[in-house]
């Protein structure tokens, strides 16, 4: 019982908003079904966009509509579409005159090209624009910048170090591509190790990779369901995993962000009425979650899901794309963080893009789960293998986090990684602005809510040195414009000062400190 | 006073109204009093007690995650494990190195010294991971670059690069073609194209492979719906989408006849050429440039990096106008990582090498595929050959008709003992019922540029006793 005791003050000590402790690991026992865990709500509401805010949010988009009406109105695009006479357009609708008129001005902030590794500093290639945004052009010029848009959350983004020379051996002894599909003659003997490792790290049955992490969810799903079949799915979830679930043909239904009790009151009611058609009981249940959320930085409520899939016998299915190797004390991803029995989750999912600083998706689980997806993974059949150099900085990086190597460099990252999050939320929500998400979570996103706010963020962080990321609608709602920053291991608490300075005056000067909550006022520790 | 309301004159009134009229209103009456009184039927959704709704929660049963697991023997669980780089010869940890006869290097560029260096140069600057999607810093100067070599090598405005040859063609489709428009598409097209297709959510009219009759008579029936409602047909987009050589039956399709069909019905052509960008024409462009169809006349062409050009990952060329749309609606371009920088830099080199010798590579490959179809026709007569005889891709296939299974295991059989007799080949592997229309099972033959007269001749005789042994 104290095991759970830790895990309840650990939940509640969120709620207020504290840093809080990493709750210790749960033993398999404490997790079991008579001992139900603690039914503490650990997601909380972020702070709300001020009427004021909202109506000059939507203005702003109502201006730049206008304008662009009138514009058109006068001057009709003319299409640019050549030897197709008579054909009907390609495109129609407002989702073009959206591009045209809103995205067009600000597409500078979008797809710029590096010329370095993604990590901690990275070269930023200048680009001008000779025709208000229609076509962009390089003008040869480099800017340095620190880097807070890359997902390199361990800092395994590098081009020396143990990853860059055991990637160069791989390529020098398997070349970089096999060719065929795994169940053809793909597999190399670096995926076998790369698959147990994984199993390994997460401490499942077994594991299956594959050469992309969107196509991880996008192919794999519809092998694990079908019509018939229920899907609870987060409102927030990620692309590859509404088409995964679309392709799948199941009945998906979706609940509120990260909230259990919507969830469990749909739940129970789809259970009970059984499929709204046929008025059958479904085949299946699943819950579909995401570890981090990577626009709303907020953490899943693990312990939470967990419970209501006990109770209700539905699966959970845990994309750990962003997660896994940036939470919890030993990189394990969500699970590890809440020291949840692995077992519990029925399906991992995760992406070796981010925390690894490579290519690649990887399904974990049991052994007839994975025995399953070998036979009926559509990446499995018909995509060729994951490249091995690709799969060897895998190898490398993780067993660097799993203490394999034996230095204490993947403990240090962990850390270096909690301690930078920590310290760069606190100072952000200090200075007043909006910081959405879990103090633990390296995803941090900071509201700015107006279209004209982002990219002047976004512009003048990069003539002060910093290269953020802003995102606004169709990617979020249309009062949900913001500025994302992904922290990484290898930041050091100069690079975060000097961020933090150059956000602070230029969050001064566009006027967006929102906040109106109390603010702490003692100095921060890293 | 007149219109003074009088009790008098209104019974008489009512003593004067006819007897039908009395009764309807009687009728009325009754009505109005049974509709404030009567009780309101019970909600067919009836409000079940807690305790109930626990019983119905505890009474669901639901199916396991995996209800059928593969059994431990199952062939897809028991891969053979390549060690070593996959080149013209396999080693398959068998002793010896096996000729190989299944991997898709058809150019054997991954033994090219020239591209394992561009590999090597680029991991040195940027590392493996590209840790980002394209608009979020996970774009390089590579990969414009690839891109741009990629627009200018197939004559086209602009080229869009993905990072995984699956998802290449499976979302560029559904980018264009929305539910309410009609995909004319081959029976044959490969899986990733069905994904496509299906993800795209429009209607789907497959017509039969390689026949441009069927399709005609198709495209002639929906003139005469579209005749009926000329509102619904002036919004209802049509896309023609076929492969340069089809992986399931090593066909080439009769692209001057398609691009026939294309102006005259107006439809929309995207060729998927996964085989054949780098194995066809003067150039290597492909299909088109085997046909000398201008690429004007076709819309898009999509294709994967990881056959011909040895690397991962995939990519479309074509018009500014059609290609630049999906870097905001391409759900793989948009939201995945991009492909890491090295595999991006592996395909500059071959475009280099293409441009550079393309001509001869084809003109040499073409010369082993001719020689190996034609030795394979010699082969004893339980076995057919399908596919064009300048297709890297051939399809051997039983000539007796039984049971899939049966004919799969047979295939398995002939393939391992190939094994013995020094030859890798494989049976290409289909997901039987997810397939739109599933080919007959078959042992994907492919030919490697490199492979020299007395390989072929080994290859033939290798696969003869292996045919020999089980098919007797």
């Amino acid at each position: 019982m104290s095991l759970l005791c830790t895990k309840a003050q650990a939940s509640s000590s969120f709620q207020n908003g504290s840093i809080a402790s990493i709750p210790t690991k749960l033993t398999t026992s404490a997790s079991g079904d008579s001992l139900p865990p603690a039914k503490k709500i650990f997601h909380k509401k972020e702070e709300d966009c001020s009427l004021f805010v909202a109506f000059f949010t939507f203005l702003s988009y109502g201006v730049l509509l206008l304008v662009g009406y009138v514009k058109e109105f006068f001057n009709p695009p003319s299409t640019k579409e050549k030897n197709r006479e008579g054909y009907v357009p390609l495109y129609i609708g407002f989702e073009s005159f959206y591009t045209r008129n809103v995205y067009r001005r600000i597409q500078d902030c979008w797809n710029r090209t590096i010329c370095s590794v993604p990590g901690a500093i990275i070269d930023l290639m200048e680009r001008t624009t000779p025709d208000y945004g229609w076509t962009m052009k390089l003008t040869g010029k480099i800017i340095k910048c620190i880097n807070v848009g890359s997902y390199n959350y361990l800092g395994f983004a590098e081009n020396v170090g143990p990853c860059h020379d055991a990637a160069e051996e791989t390529t020098k002894t398997l070349g970089v591509t096999t060719c065929s599909p795994r169940l053809e003659l793909g597999s190399m003997e670096i995926h076998q190790k790369l698959e147990s490792l994984v199993a390994e790290f997460l401490g499942v049955d077994d594991a299956i990779t594959f050469g992309m992490g969107f196509a991880t969810n996008v192919l794999n799903l519809p092998s694990l369901l079908g019509p018939g079949c229920l899907v609870f799915s987060d409102e927030f979830n990620h692309a590859s995993l509404i088409l995964g679930l679309r392709l799948s043909g199941a009945t998906v239904k979706v609940f509120r962000h990260n909230d259990a009790q919507d969830l469990e009151k749909k739940l129970r009611e789809a259970i009970i009425y059984g499929h709204p058609r046929t008025r059958r009981p479904w085949k299946k249940a699943m819950i579909v979650v995401e570890g981090i959320y990577s626009m709303e930085g907020s953490i899943c409520d693990l312990p939470n899901f967990i419970r209501i899939k006990k109770k209700y016998k539905t699966y959970l299915y845990v994309d750990e794309a962003h997660s896994i190797g940036a939470l919890g004390p030993h990189g394990g991803g969500v699970v590890d963080y809440f020291g949840a029995d692995p077992k519990d989750v029925d399906i991992h999912m995760g992406t070796f893009t981010k925390s690894f600083g490579a290519a690649g998706g990887y399904i974990a689980g049991s052994k007839d789960l994975i025995n399953h997806l070998r036979v009926t993974s559509h990446a499995q059949i018909y995509a060729a293998s994951m490249s091995p150099p690709v799969a060897e900085q895998i190898i490398t990086s993780m067993a660097t986090i799993m203490g394999k190597q034996g230095d204490g460099e993947g403990r240090r990252r962990i850390q270096q990684l909690s301690r930078n999050v920590k310290y760069f939320r606190q100072r952000l929500r200090q200075m007043g602005f909006i910081v959405y998400g879990h103090d633990d979570s390296p995803v941090v996103p900071m509201l700015l809510y107006l279209i004209p706010k982002i990219a002047m963020f976004v512009r003048e962080l990069t003539n002060r040195g910093v290269a953020g990321v802003g995102v606004g609608f169709p990617a979020t709602k249309i009062t949900g414009g913001r500025m994302r920053f992904c922290l990484s291991a290898a930041h050091t608490k100069e690079m975060l000062d000097k961020i933090l300075e150059e956000v602070e005056e230029v969050g001064r000067l566009c006027g967006c400190r929102y906040s109106t909550a109390v603010k702490n006022p003692e100095p921060i520790e890293w | 006073m007149a219109s003074q309301w009088n009790v008098y004159e209104s019974f008489q009134a009512l003593l004067q109204a006819g007897p039908y009229h009395l009764a309807l209103e009687g009728v009325l009456v009754l009505c109005i009093i049974w509709l404030f009184t009567a009780k309101k039927q019970p909600s067919k959704l009836v409000r079940l007690t807690k305790k109930e709704e626990e019983e119905l929660i505890a009474e669901w049963m639901p199916e396991p995650l995996v209800p059928n697991p593969p059994p431990e023997d199952h062939p897809a669980l028991h891969t053979r494990t390549v060690y070593g780089k996959a080149g013209k010869y396999l080693d398959l940890g068998k002793g010896e190195k096996l000729l190989n006869l299944g991997t898709h290097n058809y150019l054997n560029f991954g033994e090219r010294p020239e591209i394992e260096k561009a590999a090597l140069e680029c991991l040195h600057t940027y590392g493996v991971g590209s840790c980002g999607p394209r608009g979020f810093y996970g774009t390089t100067k590579v990969h414009l670059e690839l891109e741009e070599r990629l627009a200018e090598y197939f004559n086209c405005e602009m080229a869009v690069l993905y990072s995984y040859g699956f998802s290449t063609s499976a979302s560029a489709i559904p980018a264009y073609s929305k539910s309410g428009d009609i995909i004319y598409a081959d029976e044959m097209v490969n899986f990733i194209l069905q994904r496509g297709l299906q993800a795209s959510r429009s209607r789907v009219v497959y017509f039969r492979h390689n026949d441009i009759n069927h399709l005609e008579e198709l495209l002639e029936e929906q003139v005469k719906q579209d005749k009926k409602d000329p509102r619904k047909a002036n919004a209802t987009r049509k896309f023609l989408v076929v492969e340069g050589i089809y992986m399931n039956s090593g066909l080439m399709c009769p692209l001057p006849e398609l691009v026939k069909l294309r102006q005259k019905y107006k439809l929309r052509l995207f060729i998927d050429e996964s085989i054949t960008f780098g194995t066809l024409g003067k150039n290597c462009r492909g299909i088109t440039d085997h046909f000398d169809v201008p690429m004007k006349e076709v819309d898009m062409i999509m294709a994967s990096l990881e056959t011909s050009a040895a690397s991962t990952g995939g990519f479309c060329v074509g018009t500014k106008f059609v290609i630049d749309h999906q870097r905001l609606s391409g759900l793989g371009y948009c939201f995945s990582a991009s492909l890491p920088p090295m595999l991006a830099a592996t395909s500059i080199k071959v475009v280099d090498i293409l441009e550079k010798e393309g001509g001869d590579l084809v003109a040499e490959l073409q010369d082993k595929c001719r020689l190996m179809h034609n030795k394979l026709k010699g082969l004893p007569s339980k076995v057919t050959v399908t596919g064009e005889d300048i297709s890297p891709v051939k399809h051997l296939r039983l000539v007796d008709s039984s049971e899939r299974e049966v004919e799969e295991q047979i295939l398995r059989d002939i393939a391992e003992k190939a094994e013995n007799y020094g030859v890798a080949l494989t049976v290409s592997s289909y997901l039987w019922d997810k397939e739109a229309n599933p080919p007959k099972p078959s042992i994907r033959i492919t030919v490697n540029k490199d492979l020299t007269e007395d390989e072929v001749e080994k290859a033939l005789d290798a696969i003869t006793k292996a045919v020999t042994d089980i098919l007797g």
